[in-house]
């Protein structure tokens, strides 16, 4: 008797429930019943985050990689050793760490936590920033050579290197920049880290994750056994860093031991198109006009920030659809002027929150605007890129031995084998 | 003698560079180390803003996300006609597998005292899609909800689940108060920290 009155009590209450509730929200709407049986109410358990002892672990794994890497590539000139401490980074922060945190994406954090003083930025992707950065001031790329596993992943594919074009290299050579760009504009501007989210191998590590990624990582790997390392020359942001750090360097990895003695053995002997060959002597009548036109070059730089910084301003609107808020207000706006009827879970849940769309919109022209200031900081970065570049280029460049080019050399001590003084060094050590 | 000129030159401006470019990693890793030692922090879920929409249970790196459901059981009716147990078009109160919302039957459900029954989450089995947390909140309490579990959370750089929660119900929270939580379990969860 009495539980069927209860029932058709919440029969009723589930019908009128219904057309009010869209959302499930908290409404005690039965009470807690008087137990007289001396029931006990369970208890909720809230297990606690894991300890920070990995992210130590981590840290200190990438200081004694980065000083074994460093001291393999520079002293003991040794590739199959740094061969074998790559395949332990692979192991390591690749396959056992599963990917993260990792250094490439470190940068975004840094921009992040600079624009969001409530950001506490984790320890480990300070030092996973700096760490590497630091030690390419000093001694190159080592990171790259031997303690980075998306480079290690490629490096280990790789079996017939083809030499790129390079006029090809050069223009897939910007890619990075624009990248980097983008990465720390939108992490600054709250709009998520896009390098984390587009990790072509960070799904290969974890043996899962999204299959259109995983489909990436693989074509990378496939493109990688005859293009050395596609996604570090062509994509990686923290490598156009890491270069500009290699450049300043104050020791760099050499090919030749001791000296060059012009063989020219070594020059194919880089898969990543990263040695330099001497330059001609230049006549000097041509050194007066190389002049005048690095002073020309040298004067468009500003021009080419200012060109530059206007058009990427311009794109605010499709760049500010990587942000959550400008991409609801659009949904919403649609769903408002009839444009489409079908609606999404975000504008649904929006309506959902009873926040009034005046205020979405409020916030979404906000951020849009921030997105145009942005874009002039993108476009004046990319058009300094672009002007210094071309400074480089007029520029003569003079050299006499075949060195490693310090901003695109990740001193993987592939070139040391093919040069006869190396050979000479080993046999004279016994 | 420009040749003589331009090697020191170009080693005088790397050197400066390298300088500038030492303080300038060393600076902002320092300050930013200065800051990031204050606290630590973890992703979570705000219960309030989510709308059970499931991408916790597949957008999350995990094999098994681990996002899943919690109870408040200080809130929790007992009802036997369980909104987030049952399936809305349950043929009979029991708990046979065609009866429950549940699509891993994560939910156990124990008898107590006329009528009331106990429901209690198997983590193991909780895959996080927040099927019984939709039923909960319609036609109940809201005691079930969703939250990041922060024995299995691998607490990533960015959260994949974060990134496409439709709410944007996730954010990063300090990790020695993890949870957000409802009911008298949350004060007392407030007490004990």
């Amino acid at each position: 008797m009495t539980m069927n009155k209860k029932h058709s009590l919440i029969l009723i209450m589930l019908l009128t429930l219904m057309a009010v509730n869209l959302f499930a929200q908290p409404q005690q709407r039965f009470p807690k019943p008087d137990f007289e049986s001396g029931y006990e109410q369970l208890t909720m358990q809230t297990p606690g985050p894991r300890s920070q002892t990995w992210e130590i672990i981590d840290i200190a794994v990438l200081f004694v990689s980065l000083s074994l890497a460093t001291w393999l590539a520079l002293k003991k000139r040794s590739r199959t050793l740094i061969f074998a401490l790559m395949l332990f980074a692979l192991a390591y922060f690749g396959f056992f760490r599963q990917g993260c945190i990792c250094a490439v994406g470190s940068f975004q954090n840094v921009a992040y936590a600079f624009s969001n003083p409530g950001y506490a930025i984790p320890i480990s992707a300070v030092f996973f920033f700096a760490l590497p950065l630091l030690f390419a001031l000093f001694y190159g790329r080592t990171f790259c050579a031997a303690v980075c596993p998306l480079g290690a992943i490629q490096d280990f594919v790789l079996v017939k290197p083809v030499k790129v074009p390079n006029w090809l290299g050069m223009i897939l050579g910007v890619i990075p920049y624009l990248y980097l760009g983008l990465a720390v504009m939108f992490a600054v501007l709250g709009a998520g880290f896009i390098v984390c989210q587009y990790d072509p191998f960070v799904g290969i590590f974890r043996f899962g994750g999204h299959f259109d990624l995983i489909l990436l990582g693989g074509a990378f790997l496939l493109l990688g056994t005859v293009v050395g390392r596609p996604y570090c020359r062509y994509l990686c942001p923290f490598g156009v860093m890491l270069g500009w750090m290699s450049r300043l360097s104050k020791k760099h990895v050499t090919i030749t031991p001791d000296e060059c003695i012009h063989c020219r053995l070594c020059e194919n002997s880089c898969p990543f198109n990263a040695i330099d060959e001497p330059t001609e002597p230049v006549p000097d009548q041509e050194k007066s006009r190389g002049g005048r036109q690095l002073l020309i070059m040298i004067l468009l730089v500003p021009l080419f920030m200012t060109v530059f910084g206007w058009t990427v301003s311009r794109l605010d609107v499709p760049l500010s659809k990587q942000h959550h808020t400008v991409a609801l207000a659009e949904q919403i706006k649609l769903e408002n002027n009839g444009l489409t009827t079908e609606t999404t879970d975000a504008s649904d849940a929006f309506r959902a929150s009873g926040r009034t769309t005046e205020d979405l919109f409020a916030d979404a022209v906000m951020i849009r605007k921030q997105f145009r200031a942005g874009g002039w900081w993108l476009g004046g970065f990319l058009g300094l890129v672009f002007g210094l570049q071309l400074v480089s280029w007029s520029r003569r460049r003079q050299q006499v031995d075949y060195e490693p080019n310090r901003t695109h050399c990740l001193s993987c001590a592939r070139c040391f084998q093919s040069c006869p003084r190396e050979h000479v060094r080993l046999k004279s050590r016994g | 003698m420009a040749e003589n000129k331009k090697v020191p030159r170009r080693d005088f401006l790397r050197s400066a560079g390298n300088t500038a470019a030492g303080i300038t990693v060393g600076g902002i890793a320092g300050l930013l180390f200065a800051t990031s030692s204050s606290k630590e922090l973890v992703w979570q879920l705000d219960p309030e803003l989510c709308v059970q929409c499931e991408r916790c249970s597949t957008e999350c790196v995990l094999p098994q996300s681990a996002v899943k459901c919690v109870h408040s059981y200080s809130m929790c009716g007992y009802c036997d006609l369980c909104g987030g147990y049952l399936e809305p078009d349950a043929k009979s109160r029991d708990t046979s597998a065609e009866n429950q919302l549940c699509p891993t039957g994560a939910i156990q459900r124990t008898f107590v005292e006329d009528p009331y029954f106990e429901y209690k989450i198997d983590e193991e089995l909780c895959i996080g899609c927040g099927k019984c947390v939709k039923g909960c909140g319609s036609f109940g309490n809201g005691s079930l909800y969703l939250q990041v579990r922060h024995d299995i959370c691998v607490n990533c750089n960015e959260c994949a689940i974060a990134r496409n929660c439709p709410a944007q119900a996730f954010r990063r929270i300090p990790a020695d108060t993890p949870y957000i939580l409802r009911g008298e379990e949350s004060d007392r969860y407030a007490r004990e920290i």
